[in-house]
């Protein structure tokens, strides 16, 4: 192993740890405020980058229609309960936001996908394609069931995982794509060569975690979120509505599924279940980290990165084996420093 | 009086069960996956039965098509449903090759010839019963390894699927090894979800290899191939036959150029040399497949499914002879019959069956292609 390869293989371990570490914020942030363990989230990497390499090549991406039909389940059930409640007040928003907006993004991605626009546009049609797959999620899946226990939310959250997967080879079919490189230029650092493309991966997750960092310290949003975080009747006696709170959880969780599939159909062949894996490595991250910091699990998920490059050097038939075996031992030292009470509120 | 007759009839039918009723056609059953992960296959296998004449050996034919949805479960449900409710007399099938060898076992415990359209493993009883229509991984690389011969390549490196495939193309490769005049030096793997095979890449070229063989498929093959070229490797670049199909070029651009694979005639029907025995069966199937399916739609997985029925043609007449379709002594005589047949020209080469290995393909069912300018060509 020559100096230059451990440089190389360390250039390969950040790039992929930086998207495990925001996967690991995404599913961390869901995790405290909802309690769901939210395994769905690498199906939005898939959705995303498959439907950019979709654009590119001038076809409508099947995810139109998923999120056109999970809208409309949405919005019939938010129209059920205000029939149950007679409180129709919050429907005209539920329409705007589960119905009018999908049909909106689905006609733009119809009339926009044979003109191949410029690669900016075509990334934020898919961003308005897949980000609100998350609420719709979170209406559909989580909110009926939000005081369930968490077992039962994990369970809710791997139907939803087998659902989503399943319209994925539906719409993607099995074969894999590959979207085109947003800059081929390579810069020379030292002995190593950065591609152009893991340099952005590593920028753009600094920026969604500094704007993360910014959101949760200074927004009234993020502090409320951070409310529900800490403890979730608290902050509803001070009026902070858990769903809201659910939802916006789940927006950003999409929001940064999806900007990782972006980022990283370039780089590899993302077939319909890739995401995943790769969602389950950012799972890893945020154990690694303990499953409370975020710190911890940025730092967790970049070593993870580069443990797994060093690995695929050294042993390459064993890297799963050891990429998942390292979760263990925090598991271990977690169960063993709980003090097993049981964290279930009762409303 | 009803309920008599009932009795009467219920009789009938058991006796006419237990000696096998004679039938006024032959029935094929057929299982693909036709959904689930293996649907992007068992869809053109399932295609290539709209291409199938009405008759076998002059007899009329009816094949009932099944969907196993890629489940080897219910492939073995497709399989002993088709041999007691449809009274098959022959089974062929299935895209995945877990799926195919549940149906064997199922047609050799109801003693039923079956055709088997994946390079399945099949040994003992079950390949007594069986008939395996595809080129075998070591026919296969036989030819890659040739060209290594030919290049003068005397070490490769080798990077396939961390899964069966990995191991049967790396064995393949390996088994050829003396013959080729190569050594492996290196044994990498690698999944088809992986983000990154950088960490591999590497360590294969740290043992400099002067060629490298890849054991993946379709468009999973593509990234070790990117990596390669991205990380400077000039040398050749060799594809198992799981590789070719128009997707990989699509996923892996220009990277790919110069790529050499093995594949079936059927892939490349009109650059063949005029006197392959192939050139004409192929050539004619891939015509009628694409007025049928569209331009551009051609594989080679519909050519396994006509190739069997191009078997079962000429096994037919001699089984005819002996016996009448729907009956024991007609399956038994079939089973026979397919094993003595010669000669057969198919889409995939010329079937020369043997009791042996029940295959009866030879080097003339394999082609070299390399990727020129975003497509498959034959290679000489």
């Amino acid at each position: 192993m020559t100096p230059d390869i451990v440089l190389w293989l360390a250039q390969d371990g950040i790039t992929n740890g930086a998207i495990y570490a925001l996967l690991a914020l995404a599913l961390l942030l869901v995790f405290s405020v909802t309690r769901v363990i939210f395994v769905p989230q690498g199906e939005f990497i898939s959705y995303a980058a498959l439907s950019l390499a979709l654009l590119q090549s001038g076809q409508v991406p099947g995810v139109v229609y998923v999120l056109v039909a999970g809208g409309l389940v949405a919005a019939a059930l938010d129209l059920a309960r205000a029939i149950r409640l007679r409180d129709f007040s919050a429907l005209p928003t539920a329409l705007a936001g589960y119905v009018a907006f999908p049909c909106a993004m689905a006609a733009l991605a119809w009339w926009a996908a044979p003109l191949k626009l410029a690669l900016a546009w075509q990334v934020l049609i898919v961003m308005g394609l897949v980000v609100p797959l998350g609420p719709i999620v979170y209406r559909i899946a989580f909110r009926p069931l939000a005081n369930a226990s968490v077992l039962v939310l994990f369970i809710a959250a791997i139907a939803a995982h087998y659902t989503l997967q399943g319209l994925g080879l539906v719409f993607f079919g099995g074969e894999g794509l590959r979207s085109a490189a947003f800059s081929d230029a390579r810069f020379a650092l030292g002995v190593v060569q950065a591609s152009a493309q893991s340099l952005l991966v590593i920028l753009a997750s600094i920026a969604v975690m500094l704007v993360l960092w910014l959101f949760f310290g200074r927004s009234i949003y993020g502090k409320a979120l951070r409310a529900t975080a800490v403890n979730r009747i608290g902050a509803r006696l001070v009026g902070i509505r858990a769903e809201l709170a659910g939802g916006i959880s789940f927006l950003l969780a999409a929001f940064i599924g999806t900007l990782s599939g972006i980022l990283i159909g370039p780089i590899t062949t993302i077939y319909y279940d890739t995401g995943f894996i790769i969602g389950l490595k950012g799972f890893v991250g945020a154990i690694l980290g303990g499953m409370a910091s975020y710190p911890l699990a940025v730092a967790g998920s970049i070593a993870l990165g580069l443990l797994e490059s060093y690995v695929s050097f050294w042993s390459s038939a064993f890297k799963e084996t050891i990429v998942f075996l390292v979760i263990i031992p925090p598991l271990v030292w977690l169960s063993l420093r709980s003090r097993h009470v049981e964290e279930e509120e009762e409303e | 009086m009803k309920a008599k007759f009932t009795v009467v009839a219920l009789a009938a039918a058991i006796c006419a069960g237990l000696a096998g009723a004679a039938q006024a056609e032959i029935v094929v059953g057929v299982s693909l996956g036709i959904t689930g992960p293996g649907a992007s296959l068992g869809v053109h296998y399932r295609n290539a039965y709209q291409l199938m004449p009405k008759t076998l050996g002059g007899e009329p034919v009816r094949y009932v098509i099944l969907d196993d949805a890629s489940d080897p479960t219910n492939a073995a449900k497709n399989a002993r449903k088709l041999i007691s409710e449809d009274k098959a007399d022959v089974l062929m099938g299935s895209n995945g090759v877990p799926s195919a060898v549940q149906m064997a076992q199922a047609a050799a415990e109801a003693r039923i010839p079956m055709m088997v359209l994946t390079p399945a493993n099949l040994t003992g009883n079950t390949l007594h019963w069986s008939f395996i229509v595809p080129q075998t991984t070591e026919l296969m690389m036989g030819a890659i390894a040739q060209k290594l011969k030919a290049q003068g390549v005397k070490t490769v490196g080798y990077i396939g699927y961390t899964d069966t495939w990995g191991d049967i193309v790396y064995k393949a490769i390996q088994s050829h090894a003396a013959e080729g005049g190569y050594k492996i030096v290196t044994d990498e793997r690698y999944a088809r979800s992986d983000t990154s095979v950088t960490g591999q890449i590497l360590r294969l070229m740290s043992t400099n290899p002067d060629a490298i063989v890849i054991g993946g498929s379709g468009t999973g093959a593509a990234l070790p191939h990117v990596t390669l070229v991205e990380r400077g490797y000039k040398k050749g670049i060799y594809h198992n036959h799981g590789t070719v199909n128009a997707e990989f070029i699509k996923v892996g651009g220009k990277a790919v150029n110069g790529a050499v694979a093995v594949t079936g005639p059927l892939v490349v029907p009109e650059e063949l040399p005029d006197n392959h025995p192939a050139k004409k069966v192929s050539l004619d199937f891939t015509k009628r497949y694409e007025a049928a399916f569209g331009a551009g739609t051609r594989n080679a997985f519909a050519g396994y499914a006509y190739d069997g029925m191009l078997l079962l043609d000429a096994a037919a007449p001699a089984a005819l002879k002996k016996a009448r379709p729907g009956t024991a002594e007609f399956r038994e005589a079939m089973r026979a019959s397919l094993e003595g047949v010669k000669n057969v020209v198919g889409t995939h080469g010329v079937y020369n069956m043997d009791a042996k290995t029940h295959n009866g393909l030879d080097e003339r069912a394999r082609v070299v292609v390399q990727v020129e300018n975003g497509a498959w060509h034959y290679m000489k």
